[in-house]
């Protein structure tokens, strides 16, 4: 793949001495530039690692966005009115197109789309592990919107200020789409906290399951970060996962009052000295377990990835052909209009 | 200056195919994408995506891009019929209009007075 094309244009290097000053130099240009919060754009130079780094994120995001369909998916033929139904085709419509835009960008980056679908099909690239949970009633698409959406945002948004252009102009994008994610959920489950003690119950019960691996979702503790240091340094990353994990907890606890639902951490509660809400410690155990494909649904979600595009793969190879005939039938006539002319 | 994209190098084409596996069909080609947001504005780009063909570029420009009305007319454009201007050649390319500071009308000191110009 031509990720390792990196410097266009350039003639040989006469030795192994002068490419290591002139790499030098390039860095150190790069570096000024992300100092300096400018963009890099896809034909500037940039170190492999940025380039690794960012296929390997933007990729994960791409594969969450598209894998994230099926949960909700699961409720659009069973959705509770007309109302509802249309609003969550739309969301997840949305999310369709929030994969592709980060597929787009990606590619900028010299690899091509087949490649990444590959590497998510053969599990070397893997996706969010929030959506290897699954959608029990329909109240999981109200806690769905309103915490794995919410917690999605607070991730996202750092993000259309990250250092590699396409990469943030994608994130502006999806961010302006993702309130309208988080708002429905809020609004499935306030209608649903106000409902029947059954309705309520379900609410509080998908608020239950949907709260830990929401919190998850900002990865590993600062502490054990691998890539953190390295990513911050190349203005990909502007806060570390437990400040973003804080920044949640603290933006949620209110909005879960207003519910009138809880959440199911007794440990919660408002800390004066930090200007912060505490919380309980995270199983880190389960989160490991359910990235190593032990989660609840690990399997049935790439099978059916994988299945739907097997099964649309006629559908591709059938458009192609098409386009080539169109072409062939354009060349013939243009040769035959030539002749008579 | 190189062609390919305006955001990147040309997809690569099927010899990129991963090792061991029969050679995939040719995946869709890539187009870019731009979009008028409203009458009286130019069209700007907002990104790419596959299709098979400029019908499909459009239809598909519509749904990814438009949602929410966010447009009035869309071009498509193959990605790989984009000519480019290459960063190495960078600051030689632009710099001829580095020292015309005399191109902006700041330049010019005008004596008191003189008004509406
Ligand atoms: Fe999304
Ligand atoms: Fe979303």
């Amino acid at each position: 793949m031509p990720a390792d094309t990196g410097i266009e244009g350039r003639d040989q290097a006469p030795s192994e001495v002068r490419v290591a000053g002139e790499v030098e130099e390039l860095e150190r240009r790069f570096q000024e530039l992300v100092d300096a919060d400018q963009r890099i754009e896809p034909r500037d130079w940039m170190p492999e690692g940025y380039r690794r780094t960012l296929i390997r994120q933007i990729a994960q995001h791409a594969h969450s966005e598209i894998i994230g369909m099926q949960p909700e998916g699961n409720w659009i033929t069973r959705a509770p009115s007309l109302k509802r139904k249309a609003i969550l085709l739309a969301k997840v419509q949305d999310e369709g197109g929030h994969g592709i835009y980060l597929y787009s960008a990606a590619e900028t980056l010299g690899v091509s789309r087949d490649e990444l679908v590959d590497l998510l099909h053969s599990g070397r690239q893997k996706y969010s592990s929030i959506f290897n949970y699954p959608t029990l009633t329909w109240a999981d698409v109200g806690a769905i919107g309103w915490l794995v959406d919410g917690a999605a945002i607070t991730n996202q948004i750092p993000l259309c200020r990250c250092s590699y252009g396409p990469y943030g102009r994608a994130m502006v994008r999806i961010c302006k789409e993702e309130s309208f994610h988080q708002r429905q959920g809020y609004d499935i489950l306030y209608t649903l906290a106000r409902g029947t003690p059954r309705q309520r119950e379900m609410a509080q019960d998908a608020v239950n399951r949907w709260w830990w691996p929401s919190l998850m979702m900002f990865g590993p503790p600062d502490e054990a970060s691998q890539h953190s240091a390295q990513s911050m340094a190349w203005g990909i990353k502007r806060h570390s996962n437990d400040e973003l994990r804080q920044r949640f907890v603290d933006v949620t606890v209110p909005q879960a009052e207003v519910l009138g639902l809880s959440l199911p951490d007794p440990e919660i509660r408002w800390n004066e000295d930090r200007g912060h809400y505490d919380f309980g410690p995270i199983d880190w155990d389960e989160l490991r377990r359910v990235v190593s494909g032990d989660g609840p649904c690990n399997r049935q979600r790439m099978a059916h990835k994988v299945a739907a595009h097997e099964n649309g793969r006629w559908v591709r190879e059938a458009a192609l052909a098409y386009e080539a005939k169109l072409e062939a039938g354009y060349k013939r006539g243009a040769r035959a209009s030539g002749r008579a002319a | 200056m190189s062609s390919g994209g305006a955001e990147g190098p040309a997809p690569p084409g099927p010899e990129a195919a991963v090792p061991g596996s029969a050679p995939p069909p040719r995946q869709w080609p890539l187009w870019e994408v731009f979009v008028r947001a409203k009458r009286g504005l130019s069209h700007h780009h907002v990104g790419s995506l596959h299709a098979p063909d400029a019908e499909m570029a459009l239809r598909n420009a519509r749904d990814v891009y438009t949602r929410r009305q966010e447009g009035v007319s869309i071009w498509v454009v193959p990605a790989a019929a984009i000519v480019a201007s290459s960063p190495d050649e960078k600051d030689p390319f632009f710099d001829p209009a580095g020292d015309k500071v005399y191109r902006h009308p700041t330049f010019y000191e005008l004596p008191e007075g003189v008004r509406h110009l």
